[in-house]
């Protein structure tokens, strides 16, 4: 198989499955600021909506890709709420720093 | 054509009412906020009527196969308005104290309840979905509705990601299970699954990360990380409203998704089940020992309590989702007035969130003592309270599905869970009080909260026709 033949199921969902790591990685390992989170998460929406697409077109099936719009709208509701969140957290820890995201333990 | 929408009744009556609300607070000034709560609670109560009005004992697929109104969603949703109904008339005066007594928060409220709504009839992954997202997004934002202070914040922001981290691994799961069945509806999935023949791995790939997604959306070991930190820190009365009504949509939601679309792939959940829950009842319970704050201790015993309701669940057949149902119930019933003992010592300035505040609390008041130590009891499963039969129905369940060394552990644990619950006993009834105020309540919320706490009482004496209940829901929801 030559890497200029055309790309089957298979390449979308180990894209999909390496932009869903890459996510995940982006909220584990980042220590610095809460926005890489922010975009992580819409990394990780991404990452599905490329799976639903994928098979969608592999089955022959529109469900998939009428559930992707679903999620590109609530995706956008989600991060409107998350930047309002953090706002407000800046507005009342002086900081948007995970490394700040401490006082509640125990 | 014509499209049938009355098995869909009470959820356009919240949405209706929300929106009503809405518009309402707008021309209202701060001494009329009370119709606005008023109006809420109102919808609540036509929301009711109209579930008991279009009762319907057979399974009702409408809106092109999206929704399904069967036994099972009507009980959980009358449960459901019932508990936000409660909740409401407990952290009335908290709210009012604290300036949160606004349009804006029964508004959330009332959509956060629409979004539980929609999960508990869905038929579609779509609409699960959407559901989640809809009670989620709205809980996120009245975690952060107290906007001077920093703790609800942090406590926002920490559930925020954890939640949205959930719904991408709930959404990744779909995606691996669609693509594996080739439909998005439960009960395709579910037929597509038990004839087999679909791709093996894909299925159990999305099978992992959707019980992971239902994992964290319950609280369980080891997806708790954000419990404890925003039951904590999110204000009171919304802690009461997260540890209550959201528990019968996360059961919702397990129920419609293992036990609906999954089933099939029983063996393969079990499995994952077990785990989650033996490390739930032992780490809730032996974490909560160490903690000082009420709210963080019961948000512990909170993620051991849903691995009691995993290990009913895991036993897979009608004793099974029946005890983890009834368990459920009993859980919101308990849980209704152990956090709202908490919002009602709360005063002006003043969080009773911590053990302390609880010191010699017969001295100032028995009747609240006692009610305080029924909740206790039927946390910590001691008869006569509803606890006990929720634990002895969840341990016989597992023992007849053939877990016995599982029920062990869930005796063991709750034994040392029982430990801290009685902690609090001897804090109440033997210790000298720290704080002498009295305690001040409006007439609702005391007539309603005792009936509450007693109501733990009379379950535990006569828990048999809720039990029966439970049973006849499921078996009429076709679950068997």
């Amino acid at each position: 198989m030559s890497l200029l033949s055309a790309p089957t199921l298979a390449h979308y969902l180990v894209l999909g499955a390496i932009l869903f790591a890459i996510s995940m990685a982006g909220i584990f390992l980042n220590r610095r600021n809460v926005i890489i989170v922010l975009m992580a998460i819409e990394l990780m929406l991404l990452a599905v909506n490329l799976n639903f697409i994928a098979f969608s077109r592999y089955l022959g099936d529109m469900s998939g890709q009428v559930f992707v719009f679903f999620i590109l709208t609530v995706a956008a509701a989600e991060s409107a709420i998350g930047l309002a969140i953090l706002v407000l957290l800046f507005r009342n820890a002086g900081s948007i720093d995970v490394e700040d995201l401490g006082k509640l333990k125990g | 054509m014509t499209v049938n929408l009355l098995p869909i009744l009470p959820e356009i009556v919240v949405l209706i009412g929300a929106s009503v609300v809405l518009l309402v607070d707008l021309f209202l000034d701060d001494d009329r906020r009370h119709i606005g709560y008023w109006l809420a609670q109102s919808t609540l109560l036509v929301a009711a009527w109209a579930t008991l009005r279009t009762l319907d004992i057979d399974v009702v697929r409408v809106m092109h196969d999206l929704v399904v109104d069967d036994l099972v969603a009507d009980l959980l949703r009358l449960c459901s308005f019932a508990a936000v109904s409660l909740v409401l008339f407990y952290s009335r005066s908290y709210l009012a104290l604290r300036g949160l007594f606004r349009g804006e928060t029964f508004v959330l409220i009332l959509f956060a309840l629409l979004g539980m709504q929609v999960l508990i009839t869905a038929n579609s992954f779509l609409t699960l979905y959407l559901g989640l997202e809809l009670m989620s997004l709205a809980l996120y934002a009245l975690v952060a509705m107290q906007r001077g202070e920093r703790a609800p914040a942090e406590a926002a922001m920490k559930y925020f990601v954890l939640g949205a981290l959930a719904s991408g691994f709930l959404l990744y799961g779909m995606s691996m299970i669609y693509g594996a069945t080739g439909t998005l509806e439960i009960d395709r999935v579910s037929r597509a699954v038990l004839a087999g023949g679909e791709n093996e791995i894909l299925l159990i790939f999305g099978l992992v990360f959707v019980v992971s997604a239902i994992a964290f959306k319950l609280g369980a070991v080891p997806y708790h990380m954000w419990v404890p930190d925003v039951y904590h820190g999110a204000p009171t009365a919304i802690t009461l409203l997260i540890g209550t009504a959201p528990e019968f949509a996360a059961f919702a939601m397990l129920l419609r998704l293992l036990g609906g679309a999954l089933v099939g792939a029983e063996v393969d959940w079990q499995g994952m089940l077990v785990v989650l829950s033996v490390l739930s009842v032992t780490l809730g319970h032996v974490v909560a020992i160490a903690q000082v704050n009420l709210k963080r201790m019961l948000a512990y015993s909170n993620i051991a309590n849903m691995g009691y309701v995993l290990m009913g669940f895991l036993a897979a057949d009608v004793t099974g989702y029946s005890a983890a149902m009834f368990y459920m119930v009993a859980y919101v019933l308990t849980s209704l007035v152990s956090f709202g003992m908490i919002v009602l010592l709360s005063r002006r300035g003043f969080e009773a969130d911590l053990l302390d505040d609880l010191r010699g609390l017969n001295t100032r008041s028995p009747w609240w003592a006692f009610v305080m130590l029924l909740a206790m009891f039927s946390l910590a499963g001691m008869p006569p309270t509803i606890g006990f039969y929720a634990k002895l129905l969840v341990l016989q369940a597992a023992v007849k599905a053939g877990f016995v060394w599982l029920a062990v552990v869930g005796v063991i644990a709750a034994l040392i869970g029982a430990f801290y619950y009685l902690r609090v006993v001897k804090l109440m009834y033997f210790d000298e009080p720290v704080d002498r105020s009295p305690i001040e309540a409006r007439a609702d919320t005391r007539v309603l909260l005792s009936a509450n706490a007693l109501a733990l009482l009379l379950f535990g004496i006569l828990p048999q026709p809720l039990m029966g209940l439970c049973a006849v829901v499921l078996v009429q929801s076709q679950f068997f």
